[in-house]
């Protein structure tokens, strides 16, 4: 039985397409209409309003809140001024990643936590010995994330008590929509200019409907898990799950990441005279480099354009997001490479006309410039095409941080 | 009148059957002896009220291995099990905890008593099928005795040394936790929720005369986590037709592997003459012969009523004396007009086919057990209900329900009077306990079978009527079952072989002691005659 959003009245009966996927325990819409393509292009031209209630959501106060925050996530978090906001991962003893999220510093004692799947009781064991309490309110606090170019006048011309177009990147403000009071991050999860709304699930209605009524002229629409996830490859962000293992549901040990390994190395901030959960595991992987990495390609569209060809068919992959693990094999011909990776997500990616995905790797293979092979199946016959090897993001505007 | 087979199984019980099947496969001529009118022996699905359907003593399938339901085409022969999703624990409040195959539903239910205990519950999961996955090698072979090193001990050791060697030290720790503390401990280790902790420890008491807080008994939890439905660990599944369909399934590959199977024939005794045995001698007098004979009775019926005492070393003797039976369950199956209606979740939900546990705290379970230590059952049981007709059309006509209660404690030994004298004020006892759940049950029960431990020694020969033919506590357990030095299937009389559930892996519809016995046999039979005992 799977649960409704706070905003579930609103996106019940614009949910022409009746697709639904459990996310956490909630009916969420893969999208609204039975194509995603619209939606997905207001997250690059408009505004995409999604509904990301499902997310789980802590709040970690007390005088010890940040050092507890700091001691669980992989970020210093003694560096995140209040009023900001970090994108960490946090990882177990053994430095290999349990799961990915935002820390908003709401105050110099109170922090909220957003994560993928339940943390609660991990928090709160790694505050053993410390002055801070950890709550789970996920139901306590609804969510939004309004993603696209028009984003940020829409919601400067509806939050009161907030200088939103003066919100840099990766901060968040308090303030009003209407009678309700919001948090405010500019965040989200497609590496647009984008933010997201944190409000009481009493005034989800009242804010959903002034944000289409105010959006209008903006280009708004709401939009479901199938536009998210093809910006969220085009922004190179990782899904938990499909990108790596989470070490707690990953059942062998060759499941499970670093963060060096899912390219989230940037995030692994040593901070001297403190540890942090998995800090000694990880000083000794940065010495020692796991074989493994994470990396952006470029599959050679041309080429896939002519397997299907070959059959006479038009590109099928074209359009959608796909979860699904295809091996990756080294240059060479079709008997002589060996297999030296798996992609995790793959997309044609609309904005830029190119076949993307992220892969984990054999780390020697994982430069950019390097030239690779995928493997593609056209009419259930499995081919290889050539792919390259290319930083991430792959899709980066400007707007996003400016 | 004295027929020559090459095999006989003494016992049609699904150890027995799967044992002959084996056999058979192998080419042996083999004839199967079972007591009753129809097989099974506890395995067994009858009607003993018209057109209601019990699966009168064992009532669930989770256990049988796949490489024996895959071997003998189970499926082919009838075999199908139907899955067992979900758990409901009634409280007294009126509250109650249900889980079930929604992973989310599960999380939000375990959540209203504790979001600490909702998130352990997935990382207990994974904790129990690496134990489940550590434990299954055992499954599938004999095991080698640390204390012998035949060739065979020494070549077994050094598997299971690499087998436990490869497991993560923190799995190795909890396998050693398992197999010493109690269920209760063990669950303690996890959970704070107290209806939580007593219905996953249940698992730990489940045929067994000890208390969730008796070490020992995580093991046997464990044993019950250890099954596996179509590659997936700690799946239960009803089997259709009841657990009789899954000894007919057996006895009908038996037979195709050419087995002969006798019912109505209870066997008197072994003939062994200088220490070999020769066949048997039925109750009826008529001899029957054969170079192996093997029970799939329980230690005490193998060694102690089957064979003269003289023809077995005096510690064997004494060791299977002092072996554990100590039935500690009953059953009570009810026919009935309609289906139950559970106060705590009322209407025709999918509850009705999953169990249901009357488990509400570790201390209700602790106070059952108290009652059973000195000789009572108790007064108010441990219950572990199913609902086969919900599940299975088949079982009751519809509309109509067949209702499986699994009770504990019923100790075999009552302080005062008889089972004979106490059947029904057991049957009453797990009837008002039942009601207080079930409102409208007193009203809708047509017929009622109470089945104490001295009715399962009568009608199915376990003694004590202990359901896993000895408990499973680790003392009995692996090169210690039945008792030590003679774990290996064979007997001190040759020829002579053991086969039952009193053997390792133990009890529970599993079929693994009938295959591994059998795998025991063919090898001796294939090193020649005179060559069957090892180290002698």
């Amino acid at each position: 039985m799977l649960l409704e959003t706070p905003f579930h009245p609103r996106t019940a009966a614009l949910c022409r397409s009746r697709r639904w996927r459990n996310w956490s325990g909630y009916a969420a819409a893969l999208s609204y209409e039975p194509g995603h393509e619209y939606e997905y292009y207001a997250v690059r031209s408009g505004a995409a309003l999604f509904d990301v209630s499902p997310l789980r959501k802590y709040e970690v106060a007390g005088p010890d809140a940040a050092a507890l925050v700091d001691r669980v996530v992989t970020r210093n978090v003694f560096c995140c001024a209040e009023g900001r906001v970090l994108y960490t991962p946090w990882c177990d003893e053994a430095g290999k990643l349990i799961d990915d999220g935002t820390v908003q510093r709401l105050g110099a004692d109170i922090f909220r936590i957003t994560a993928a799947d339940p943390c609660l009781r991990w928090f709160q064991d790694c505050a053993l010995g410390m002055d801070a309490t950890v709550r789970d309110i996920s139901l306590d606090l609804a969510a939004l994330a309004l993603q696209g170019p028009t984003s940020r006048d829409i919601l400067a011309g509806l939050v009161t008590g907030a200088d939103i177009a003066a919100l840099p990147y990766f901060a968040l403000t308090d303030g009003h929509i209407g009678a309700a009071p919001v948090t405010i991050t500019r965040t989200g999860y497609t590496g647009d200019l984008g933010y997201e709304i944190w409000l009481s699930p009493e005034h989800a209605i009242a804010v959903w409907d002034a944000l289409v009524e105010t959006g209008r002229g903006f280009g708004i629409a709401p939009a479901g898990l199938d536009a998210l996830d093809i910006a969220r490859i085009e922004a190179g962000l990782l899904l938990k799950d499909i990108d790596y293992v989470s070490s707690w549901t990953a059942l062998i040990e060759s499941r499970k990441s670093s963060p060096y390994e899912a390219g989230l190395g940037w995030t692994v901030q040593p901070r001297s005279g403190r540890e942090f959960v998995g800090s000694r595991a990880l000083a000794q992987e940065a010495a020692e480099p796991s074989p493994w990495a994470l990396a952006g390609l470029e599959v050679d569209w041309p080429r896939i354009e002519e397997r299907f060809a070959a059959v006479g068919l038009p590109p099928l992959v074209a359009g959608k997001a796909s979860r699904a693990a295809v091996p990756i094999y080294t240059g060479g011909s079709r008997t002589t490479g060996r297999q030296i990776g798996y992609v995790t997500s793959s997309t044609f990616s609309p904005i830029l006309k190119k076949y993307i995905a992220l892969a984990t790797i054999r780390r020697a293979f994982a430069r950019p410039g390097t030239r690779i092979q995928v493997e593609l199946t056209v009419e259930f016959v499995r081919h290889r095409v050539p792919a390259r090897v290319v930083r991430t993001p792959f899709f980066d505007p400007a707007r996003r941080r400016g | 009148m004295a027929r020559k087979y090459d095999a006989i199984v003494i016992g049609g019980g699904h150890n027995g059957l799967v044992h002959a099947a084996y056999l058979a496969r192998a080419g042996l001529d083999v004839c199967v002896l079972e007591r009753r009118p129809l097989l099974g022996g506890a395995t067994v699905t009858e009607e003993i009220f018209p057109s209601f359907r019990y699966s009168v003593f064992s009532y669930v399938v989770s256990l049988m291995r796949p490489d024996i339901i895959r071997e003998l085409d189970l499926p082919r022969h009838g075999l199908a099990i139907l899955p067992l999703e979900s758990t409901l624990t009634p409280l007294p409040n009126g509250d109650r905890l249900y889980r079930d195959a929604d992973h989310h539903r599960t999380w939000r239910e375990i959540a209203r008593f504790s979001i600490r205990d909702a998130e352990a519950y997935d990382e207990y999961g994974r904790s129990l099928f690496y134990m489940a996955r550590a434990v299954k090698h055992l499954l599938g072979i004999a095991p080698p005795d640390p204390a012998r090193l035949g060739p065979g001990d020494i070549r077994g050791l050094l598997g299971l040394a690499r087998h436990f060697l490869n497991l993560e030290p923190d799995q190795l720790h909890l396998l050693v936790k398992l197999m010493t503390t109690s269920a209760a401990d063990f669950v303690d280790e996890w959970f704070e929720t107290d209806v939580l902790k007593a219905t996953l420890s249940a698992s730990g008491i489940i045929g067994t005369f000890l208390g969730p807080r008796s070490p020992g008994t995580a093991y046997v939890l464990l044993h019950h986590y250890m099954g596996e439905i179509d590659g997936h660990f700690r799946a239960w599944g009803f089997a259709k037709g009841g657990t009789g369909a899954v000894a007919n399934a057996i006895a009908s590959a038996a037979r195709a592997a050419g087995a002969e199977i006798r019912t109505d024939a209870p066997v008197a005794r072994a003939l062994v003459k200088n220490g070999r045995v020769n066949g048997v001698a039925l109750a009826n007098g008529d001899e029957l012969h054969a170079k192996v004979v093997s029970s799939s009775l329980d230690p005490h019926r193998t060694f102690l009523d089957l064979v003269d005492e003289d023809a077995l070393p005096a510690d064997l003797v004494s060791a299977v004396r002092a072996y554990r039976f100590r039935g500690s369950s009953g059953k009570v199956n009810l026919a009935l007009d309609a289906a139950p209606d559970f106060s705590c979740m009322p209407g025709h939900g999918p509850h009705l086919r999953g169990a249901v546990s009357i488990s509400p705290s570790i201390d209700y379970l602790e106070r059952a057990y108290d009652d059973a230590k000195y000789g009572d059952f108790s007064r108010e049981p441990y219950i572990d209900i199913v609902i086969p007709s919900a599940i299975d059309p088949a079982m009751a006509p519809p509309g109509k329900h067949v209702m499986s209660c699994f009770v504990q404690y019923a100790p075999y030994e009552l302080r005062d009077g008889t089972w004979d004298e106490k059947r029904e004020a057991f049957g009453d006892t797990v009837v008002d306990t039942l009601a207080r759940h079930i409102p409208n049950l007193r009203d809708i029960i047509l017929h009622r079978q109470v089945v104490t431990p001295l009715d399962i020694e009568r009608t199915t020969g376990l003694t004590q009527g202990n359901i896993f033919q000895g408990e499973l506590t680790p003392s009995q357990l692996f090169f210690l079952r039945p008792v030590a030095g003679h774990a290996g299937y064979r007997t001190p009389v040759r020829g002579y072989y053991q086969c039952g559930s009193g053997t390792h892996p133990g009890g529970g519809i599993m079929g693994a002691p009938g295959k591994l016995a059998a795998g025991r046999v063919l090898a001796d039979l294939r090193r020649g005659p005179g060559r069957g005992r090892r180290g002698k």
